[in-house]
């Protein structure tokens, strides 16, 4: 008998292998560098009724190939199914879902808020305990990059929005695999 | 041309117009058939006939523009049907595009979400690499239909054509053919393990040409079959093991069975909503093997238990040898042959026969059935001819059922039609078409002329939307909206004025006699076949019904 097939298959013991796996998933798309691939990509969730929570696109070292990182809600969408809707896609070369525990992700904000004197010191301390940095300074606004995880930022929206969030500007999580010794 | 010849093609089916004119001035020379259809939505749909009825790769050509999108229900067609079929059209010249110049249209944009895949040409260098590259992604892995858009200045442009020496390598196209051998082990001692197992089989058994091994694996012990609507023919109707269709017109066996049984194992096929009906309590009590060549199809909409992904082809065989290495004893079937043996007895399908030579849409079919022995490509629009025929004539053989099955698409049988018999002229190739359904496409009577494609069309006439109609009286308090289809046209006469033959049946007593005359005909005809006007269907699951919930056939009652 081969090693790993029991001898005997009782029906009662099979089971469905689970679907959703309730946490936010980070994808990270390699694609081949060509006219309309990001459009079969974003189309095919529009189309299957997946919702990407945020998408980022970009070069790799490769000039051919470019990637694609999008997150997605791994509660309302089963993301086996949606991996294997994207392979069938021919531009598609390869899809890592990034284990969380294995992989840094970062995005990059940039918050316009409102600053007027009395408020200024408090804004600039925010930044510094976020290890944000003041980009543009204006008579009524700061201009402040913060780049960390999507929970950084969310928190560093919480802090400054009650002074006036003028405007805010998130390019979406992009993620690497953890380097092994 | 040199590249599709390349490919082996040896007949297309298209219109030209500006944009293509380059490829139709090098057609002119070229030692391959074009089909001069008379609408591109024919066109797409004779190369999907055309491809159904052979296994090879239908090509379909149309202009930009207007041709283009005319192109795309067929394309879509063939993406719900998995049809290998390539596209070509026409685009308007490259510097042109993106300016709404004369017949432009954005054709890959608008066909994105249903092709397999799609080529922009950019380069006229690209095209012969594209050519090949678009008949292996369509004929390869889960067939599908691919585009290939070729502005009109680069199909002009002359180029060296070197013949291909290396296969077709595509980075992101791998399909797995094999099937994991463990999967495939532990599926066989399922099956042993099983009471009640019943064969779920699909389009992808007729894709894969796998009958003969899906023959094998179900004689390997009893193992009773049913087949979808894109499977008919795969597994012999005439077979003792054969349960009929399953589905939303299926029959209470086939649905009955899938309902109580403890195993499925389904073969290339995709657990759509018309098999399932309600997803929630569909077959309560099974485990689910699922075969299939696309990944993606499994636990989609049903949740498998043993996924196995590979080519039927090549995944049956050793299924069949595992599973006969076991050396099980069948005795352990014979319960589950006797409820099934039971419900076959007790609910066959059935018809209130006609009365006073009137025609009943079933007995059109039987009758068909007899006067082309059974053995011709029949072809259907979408409606209750279409159900009528998969349930009553009775295919025993692959490839011989031509409809449009996922997509639904009426206008789809006389299209089909036409390039079956390109595909295979020494068949005998007959369309069962709808009076609703013929209408969309009758223009293709002229190409069946012209062209001299003698194909049987058999009108199955009972002037309404017949399917819609059942609906509204069923579903919707015999609210009759916009169904009744009035005595236009003169169908035989229609026929004449395209130079088809037309004939007319309207009693029982000659109709095979007629339809005997119809085939021995050496040109292709439109019979006028006038039914019962308001048969329903059955049986039936009504929509968003379990399968053991099956309506059938008012006995004894009136019809109509």
């Amino acid at each position: 008998m081969e090693a790993g097939t029991p001898q005997v298959v009782k029906l009662e013991d099979l089971h469905v292998a689970g679907q959703l796996s309730g946490r936010k998933h980070i994808l990270s798309i390699l694609v081949e560098n060509k006219p309309g691939v990001l459009a079969r990509v974003a189309g095919l969730f529009s189309r299957r009724g997946f919702n990407i929570d945020t998408l980022a696109v970009g070069p790799t070292d490769d000039p051919s190939v470019s990637r694609i990182t999008l997150t997605l809600d791994g509660a309302v969408h089963p993301i086996d199914q949606v991996t294997k809707q994207l392979h069938k896609l021919v531009n598609v070369l390869k899809i890592r879902d990034m284990e969380p525990e294995e992989t840094v992700a970062r995005e990059m904000a940039l918050f316009k808020v409102s600053s007027a004197v009395e408020n200024r010191a408090e804004i600039i301390q925010f930044a510094e305990i976020f290890r944000a940095k003041i980009v543009d300074v204006a008579r009524r606004t700061m201009t402040i990059e913060v780049t960390g995880s999507a929970d950084k930022i969310e928190a560093f929206e919480r802090m400054v929005r009650p002074h006036g969030l003028v405007e805010m500007v998130r390019t979406g999580e992009i993620a690497i695999g953890r380097g092994h010794d | 041309m040199e590249s599709l010849k390349a490919e082996g093609v040896k007949d297309v089916f298209g219109i030209p117009g500006g944009a293509n004119l380059p490829t139709y001035d090098a057609l002119y020379d070229a030692d391959f058939r074009h089909v001069q259809v008379r609408h591109e939505q024919g066109g797409g749909h004779a190369a999907e006939g055309y491809a159904k009825a052979s296994g090879r790769v239908g090509v379909a050509f149309a202009t930009s523009g207007p041709g283009a999108t005319n192109l795309v229900t067929a394309i879509a067609d063939a993406m719900m049907d998995s049809t290998p079929t390539v596209f070509i059209t026409g685009q308007v010249r490259t510097e042109l595009i993106g300016t709404d110049g004369f017949q432009e249209a954005d054709i890959l944009g608008a066909t994105m979400p249903f092709v397999k895949h799609s080529f922009a040409v950019t380069d006229p260098r690209q095209i012969p690499e594209y050519v090949h590259e678009a008949f292996h992604v369509a004929s390869t892995g889960r067939p599908g239909p691919v585009l290939l858009d070729i502005p009109q200045d680069l199909s002009r442009a002359d180029i060296d054509y070197l013949p291909r020496t290396e296969p077709v390598e595509l980075p992101g196209y791998k399909p797995s053919t094999e099937g994991n051998i463990k999967q495939i082990r532990i599926a066989a001692k399922a099956l042993a393990s099983a009471r009640r197992p019943i064969f779920y089989t699909g389009g992808g058994v007729v894709n894969a040409n796998a009958s003969e091994e899906l023959r094998e694996l179900a004689g390997s012990d009893r193992f009773p079959v049913t087949s979808t609507l894109m499977g008919l023919g795969a597994f012999p109707a005439s077979s003792d093991r054969f349960l009929g269709m399953l589905g939303m017109h299926g029959t209470v066996a086939a649905n009955w069975a899938m309902d109580r049984a403890d195993l499925i194992v389904a073969i290339g096929a995709r657990f759509d909503d018309r098999i399932t009906g309600k997803l929630d309590e569909f077959a309560p009590h099974a485990k689910v093997i699922h075969i299939d060549i696309d990944p993606a199809e499994i636990s989609k909409n049903v949740g498998a238990h043993i996924p196995i992904v590979g080519d039927v082809k090549q995944v049956l065989p050793k299924l069949t040898r595992e599973y006969r290495a076991l050396q099980t004893d069948s005795g352990r079937l014979e319960e589950w042959w006797s409820t099934l043996e039971g419900w076959k007895d007790a609910h066959p399908l059935y018809y209130e026969a006609g009365k006073d030579g009137e025609i009943k849409p079933q007995f059109m079919i039987e009758a068909l059935h007899r006067a082309s022995q059974g053995d011709a490509i029949v072809t259907s629009d979408v409606g209750q001819h279409q159900m009528w025929t998969a349930q009553y004539y009775g295919f025993d053989k692959p490839r011989r059922w031509i409809n449009s099955g996922g997509l639904g698409t009426m206008g789809f049988g006389l299209p089909s039609a036409i390039g079956a018999k390109v595909a295979c002229p020494s068949e005998e190739v007959v369309c069962v078409a709808g009076d609703g359904s013929l209408i969309m496409n009758v223009q293709e009577l002229a190409t069946c002329v012209t062209e001299q494609v003698p194909v049987k069309v058999f009108l199955m006439n009972n002037g309404y939307m017949g399917m819609v109609r059942q609906w509204q009286e069923l579903f919707w308090d015999r609210r009759y909206s916009s169904v009744d289809m009035g005595s236009s046209p003169d169908w035989v006469k229609l026929a004449e004025a395209f130079g088809a033959k037309g004939m007319r049946c309207e009693s029982s007593a000659d109709l095979e006699e007629q339809m005997v005359a119809a085939l021995e005909h050496d040109g292709p005809v439109l019979m006028d076949v006038r039914v019962a006007r308001e048969e329903n269907c059955y049986p039936m699951i009504p929509p968003g019904n379990a399968a053991r919930d099956m309506v059938e056939a008012p006995r004894g009652a009136v019809s109509g």
